[in-house]
């Protein structure tokens, strides 16, 4: 079903309220965990323990042609199966991988060969399949064949793409893949005949989603029954299916896909198919046999996708008050070597930058621009870090203009809640307006000062400075578009036994979406949690969906869910109502048990109800005898199955909004900058966070710590290290540094719950935002501290080190509310 | 990210290790602990025929102290040795600088000799042993030899152990007189090698004057660098010496390089302000009463399990 504008408490009054104690909305443990911390999970590695195990030559080279492959020298290697190039690679799997979102201003998308063709555009690109009886004996083969490549003079770093004296791809002008301009109000003249107006160059890097897990693929070929079996550690089994259907020719009800445990996806999962997710499956159904591939840390640095990279610059326009009266934003966004996910990261950029914030007129306009590193598909929060960046850099240097409090800069620039649904009149990533459509920001900005203690804390720096130490406070505020459709789906069964069997088709990769959609089932039906199994991302249980991405589980599939658990309790009701006497309004659900509201004691369980509902010609246990042919009492003059109706207490249900719901939030946090080494540490880390209503607060709060974790990290510790010969220096854990425990803040979280009207269950999505405002934050408190701006990000000690320098002779401008104040490094900390 | 295929050999005693050791000469690898040379193994940076695992050789899991230092013994692992409360009273430097390596789990697998043997510019424990002048000895079939830290270290990464030959043992010599010592350093996470540290000893007389201060660096030469840095300190107590100016010595006498953490300068700039602080923290040491005239013992010595070492 569509749901259009109806308010939730309009919707809730038609179902009966169900008994306290709801589980939507506790802090329920979460089911998987046991499994999981058991060492019971089953991930993609756990599977195929028989499967030949593939193995790809990479490119050592960031451009170059591909001359010659000598694959004899293997040939010899124990184990070895079979050796594939492009060369091999029949019909459709020899055409580029597909350009998944398609984006009129992508006037350039190129995407690359499962298998490098004749040019290779990034260092990892894939080259060679080697397929052996095990992995050790796979790269034991590699190591043995011979490429031969004329290298191209690579383009790498943003500026040089933009330069574009070499170009990627020699038929794409100026390394453009695609250019959006969108525009509403004459910015530029609202910048110019603005009383006050600033000019900010910034700068972000490269970071990227690095779950626990890497991608990996197995596949098993039936070939009696020409069906294919495909195990992949996506975020999308849906799309992989399909994918892999088109390129093997296959029909669609010949491919299953099924998503084991994943260990994580942060965006990167969603790319489909892979060169591997294809070519693993071709090469199962070629040798029937079951083959298996598992991407290694390194393979994951350097052939799966990056994020972040942009170079922005920001003119501004405001009032004495701070008010922004014009904004033009021009953004470079590094796209790397391909764009299998066309412009969606720039597009939430450029959209999602306005924050919770009026701009006046507002400009922007990017270029996403091609560079022989790896491609940059979305990583947690997609865009948005990058977006909040250029919006909170810019606020912070309108307050310090004017010489105001930055928050009350901010809070000048807010949109009022009475000005909801508000419109930007701009597109969104979902190709749907940009309408907010709840949210109280004053209120949320009021929250975090207060829990920061945004007022008292000059009086702390001011203190700290006199003590030596060197304390700043920042804060970040953005806007998340979640939920976007186009649709989920539900499915809901209650069987025989009274438990209840739920699936929707997008995947989970930790988040808890066991336990969420359970407690969602639970209050609909009135069963335990316990009585209720979640099934995710397994297309032989729900072959409709869309995929995990974009803060959409909750509100996509859990509406949907909720819907159809309706559906079912309806069925279940009428049913009940026949078997009972008793009019199905009459009736309610406590515990598994349908029971009259005025008599519970005429009482009828689920499980039966599920056997009514299902006539039978055969009985196979004891309560099943009352739906057979001569139990029971039938109505003769009636069908078993009445008409337009079906057997089974089962119902489907779909989801699909008309556009995606806004959360929001408010980040702050207070760092320590050591006045000799430039050491950064984090004092506090404060989150005001607006999902509307709580389905599970703990997985909430989960959900934010994992994002905050990742903030840290792209604000303080990551980054890819690329040379200019295109190589990636860090293409290890041990030197990209993501933040362990030891770096990672303890969260405080203050939660504000203002109802999304868009969907039944009044939710808004709340897996990225933990993440988004973070790199913002960070760079306004490291402003704070040091009293000088800045500007690019992120920011490790020896840069600070580097910036003090340049600051102190003279290079860098202070900010002018310490213009005064003395900022020289304590000669005499040292001495005791 | 798979080895290449090697042949695996599991001693039971050490002439077994030093016989096995001897029959596959170049092409045979000592595994320890394992935390360095398996990642290297799986990244194929090294493809040695046969792996000769010492962990067999229980007899060398040991930490013994007497009244001259400290002898770890090859199958210690860094976690005993951290723990031993016998050895941090003789060689406080021992825990100030393990505390500093790596995790705990690591700790609990990896070797102290093995991390010798490994001569990792970055690792806390070349630092020890250098500034202590400490040795290490090797077996092979047929004898022994012992090696000062002088003569051990030969390049990043790269010790004086010959193949055939084994390390069973490090010995830390205790320090004389009133010293105290300190091991700090910044990395850029709780664990990571550093992207300089220091490893200080300052010796007073008994007026508490500085008669001798000596540090060593980690990550800013390619084997342990030790700087005697007192004339800029002689005479001094702790309360009037000139910290800085040793920094500054120190920052002259390094010349460090630049890598994705640390520009050179930068590594430099953290010499001169760790050296300093190094110091100072070492001369307070050696200045406590409890500090006997014969050295070190003072159970409090670094026992503090400081989270970051840079800051105090
Ligand atoms: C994530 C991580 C972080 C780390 N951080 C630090 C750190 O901050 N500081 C630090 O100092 N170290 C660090 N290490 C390294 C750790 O200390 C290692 O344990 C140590 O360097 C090697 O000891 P091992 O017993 O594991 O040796 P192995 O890995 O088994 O061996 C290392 C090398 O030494 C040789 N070898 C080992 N023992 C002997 C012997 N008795 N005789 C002859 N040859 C021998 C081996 O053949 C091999 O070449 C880190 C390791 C990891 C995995």
């Amino acid at each position: 079903m569509t749901i259009t504008e109806a308010p939730p408490a309009a919707r809730k009054k038609a179902a009966p309220e169900p008994p306290a104690p709801r589980a939507v909305g506790s802090p329920l443990p979460r089911k998987e965990d046991l499994r999981l911390v058991m060492g019971e999970g089953r991930f993609l590695d756990d599977l195929g323990r028989d499967a030949y195990e593939a193995a790809f030559i990479r490119s050592p080279h960031a451009r170059a042609r591909v001359l010659a492959i000598d694959i004899g020298p293997a040939l010899g290697v124990e184990g070895l199966i079979a050796v594939y190039t492009y060369q091999d690679l029949p019909g459709r799997l020899a055409e580029p991988l597909p350009m998944l979102i398609p984006h009129p201003g992508l006037t350039h998308g190129r995407t690359g060969y499962p298998l490098a063709k004749e040019y290779v555009n990034h260092v990892g690109e894939a080259v060679v399949m080697v397929v052996a009886r095990d992995r050790y004996a796979a790269e034991d083969a590699c190591e043995k064949i011979t490429v031969e490549y004329e290298p191209l003079p690579p383009v790498v770093g943003i500026e040089n793409a933009f330069r574009a004296d070499e170009l990627v791809h020699p038929d794409v002008p100026g390394n453009v893949a695609g250019h959006v301009v969108q525009e509403t109000g004459d910015a530029r003249a609202a910048v110019a005949a603005a009383p006050y107006s600033l000019e900010l160059h910034l700068d972000i890097e490269r970071s990227a989603c690095m779950p626990m897990e890497g991608r990996g693929v197995f596949a098993r070929w039936d070939v009696a029954d020409g069906s294919l079996r495909i195990y992949s550690s996506t975020q999308t089994s849906s799309g992989v299916r399909a994918a892999v259907a088109a390129k093997l020719e296959l029909p669609l009800l010949k491919v299953e896909c099924v998503t084991p445990d994943v260990g994580g996806g942060f965006g990167v999962k969603i790319v489909h198919p892979w060169p591997e997710e294809v070519l693993v499956p071709w090469v199962a159904r070629l040798l029937d046999h079951e083959v298996k591939w598992t991407e290694d840390r390194r393979e994951h640095f350097i052939s799966s996708a990056h994020e972040r990279g942009q170079l922005q610059t920001v003119r501004v326009g405001f009032d004495g008050r701070g008010r922004i009266l014009g904004l033009d934003v021009d953004i470079l966004h590094d796209n790397g070597a391909y764009t299998q996910y066309g412009l969606i990261v720039p597009l939430i950029t450029s959209t999602q930058l306005l924050g919770p914030y009026k701009p006046g007129a507002y400009r922007v306009e990017f270029r996403s621009l091609y560079t022989n590193t790896v491609m940059v598909t979305p990583y947690r929060g997609a865009g948005r870090p990058q977006g909040v960046y250029a919006m909170e850099r810019t606020m912070d240097s309108i307050a310090d203009h004017l010489g105001l409090d930055r928050a009350d800069v901010r809070e000048a620039n807010l949109i009022r809640p009475e000005e909801m649904p508000y419109d930007h009149g701009l597109l969104f990533q979902d190709g749907r307006p940009l309408v907010y459509d709840s949210g109280d920001f004053p209120a949320s900005l009021d929250k975090i000062k207060k829990l920061v203690g945004w007022d008292e804390f000059a009086a702390y720096r001011e203190q700290a400075r006199a003590e030596g130490r060197r304390v700043g406070i920042g804060l970040a505020a953005y806007v998340e578009g979640t939920g976007v459709g186009p649709y989920e789906g539900g499915h809901v069964q209650i069987e025989t036994s009274g438990k209840v069997y739920v699936a929707t088709g997008l995947t989970s990769q930790g988040q808890g979406h066991e336990t969420v959609f359970a407690q969602v089932v639970a209050d609909e039906l009135g069963v335990a949690v316990e009585d209720v199994t979640v099934t995710t991302g397994d297309t032989r249980r729900m072959g409709y969906a869309v995929g995990t991405f974009a803060s959409r589980a909750a509100v996509m599939s859990g509406n949907a869910i909720a819907l159809a658990a309706r559906g079912v309790r309806d069925k279940a009701l009428r049913i009940a109502g026949e078997a009972l006497g008793v009019a199905p309004r009459k009736l309610e659900i406590v515990q598994g048990v349908v029971r009259s509201r005025d008599d519970p004691a005429v009482s009828i369980p689920l499980g039966t109800v599920a056997v009514l509902s299902n006539p039978l010609r055969y009985a196979f246990d004891e309560a099943s005898k009352a739906a057979t042919q001569f139990g029971g009492t039938p109505d003769h003059s009636r069908p078993p199955v009445a008409e337009g109706d079906e057997p089974g207490l089962e119902a489907r249900e779909f989801f699909s909004p008309p556009r995606a719901t806004y959360a929001n939030g408010v980040h702050a946090v207070i760092v320590e900058t050591d006045p000799e080494t430039a050491e950064i540490t984090v004092l506090r880390y404060c989150v005001v966070h607006d999902c509307g209503h709580l389905l599970n607060p703990m997985i909430v709060e989960g959900q934010v710590h994992g994002g905050v974790a990742q903030a840290v990290g792209g604000a303080l510790y990551e980054r890819m290290h690329y040379d200019e010969s295109g190589q990636l220096l860090n293409a290890s854990f041990m030197d990209f540094l993501m933040p362990y425990a030891s770096e990672t803040p303890v969260v405080e979280i203050d939660h504000l719950e203002t109802a999304s009207p868009m969907n039944p269950l009044g939710i808004k999505g709340a897996g990225e935002a933990g993440v988004i405002p973070g790199t913002a934050a960070f760079a306004s408190a490291i402003e704070d501290a040091e009293g000088f701006p800045i500007t690019k990000m992120p920011i490790q000690p020896c840069e600070l080190f580097r910036l003090r320098q340049r600051f102190e002779a003279g290079e860098i401008p202070p900010l002018r509310r310490r213009a005064g104040a003395p900022n020289n490094v304590d000669e005499e900390l040292c001495q005791p | 990210m798979k080895p290449p295929a090697f042949r695996y050999h599991s001693p039971r005693s050490l002439p077994e290790a030093l016989d096995t050791l001897d029959a596959v000469g170049h092409d045979g690898k000592v595994l320890a602990g394992g935390q360095s040379l398996i990642p290297i193994l799986n990244m194929r940076l090294a493809a040695p025929g046969h792996l000769v695992d010492i962990n067999g050789l229980t007899e060398l899991a040991y930490v013994r102290t007497d009244a001259d230092g400290v002898r770890v013994g090859a199958l210690a692992r860094h976690a005993d040795v951290e723990a031993d409360a016998d050895a941090h009273r003789a060689v406080s430097l021992l825990r100030q600088g393990l505390r500093l390596v790596a995790h705990p789990v690591i700790r609990n697998r990896g070797t102290t000799v093995g991390s010798l043997v490994h001569a990792d510019p970055s690792g806390e424990m070349t630092a020890v042993l250098s500034l202590l002048g400490g040795s290490v000895e090797l077996a092979r079939l047929g004898g022994t030899r012992r090696v000062g830290a002088a003569d051990f270290f030969t390049g990043p990464l790269e010790s004086c152990v010959e193949p055939g030959e084994m390390a069973v043992s490090a010995y830390f010599p205790r320090l004389r007189g009133r010293t105290g010592t300190e091991f700090i350093e910044a990395a850029r996470r709780h664990g990571d090698y550093a992207m300089c540290g220091v490893a200080a000893a300052v010796t007073l007389d008994d007026d508490l004057r500085i008669v001798s201060a000596r540090a060593a660096y980690l990550s800013v030469s390619p084997v342990p660098l030790v700087l005697d840095l007192t004339e800029t300190l002689a005479g001094a107590t702790p309360d009037t010496a000139h910290w800085r100016a040793a920094g500054e010595l120190a920052a002259d006498r390094t010349e460090p390089d630049s890598d994705i953490h640390a520009t050179a300068e930068y590594r430099r700039h953290l010499v001169r302000v760790l050296t300093a602080r190094a110091l100072r923290t070492a001369a307070v040491r050696g200045a406590d009463p409890a500090v006997g005239g014969d050295g070190q013992g003072s159970d409090d010595q670094g026992s503090d399990d400081r989270e970051c070492g840079a800051r105090d």
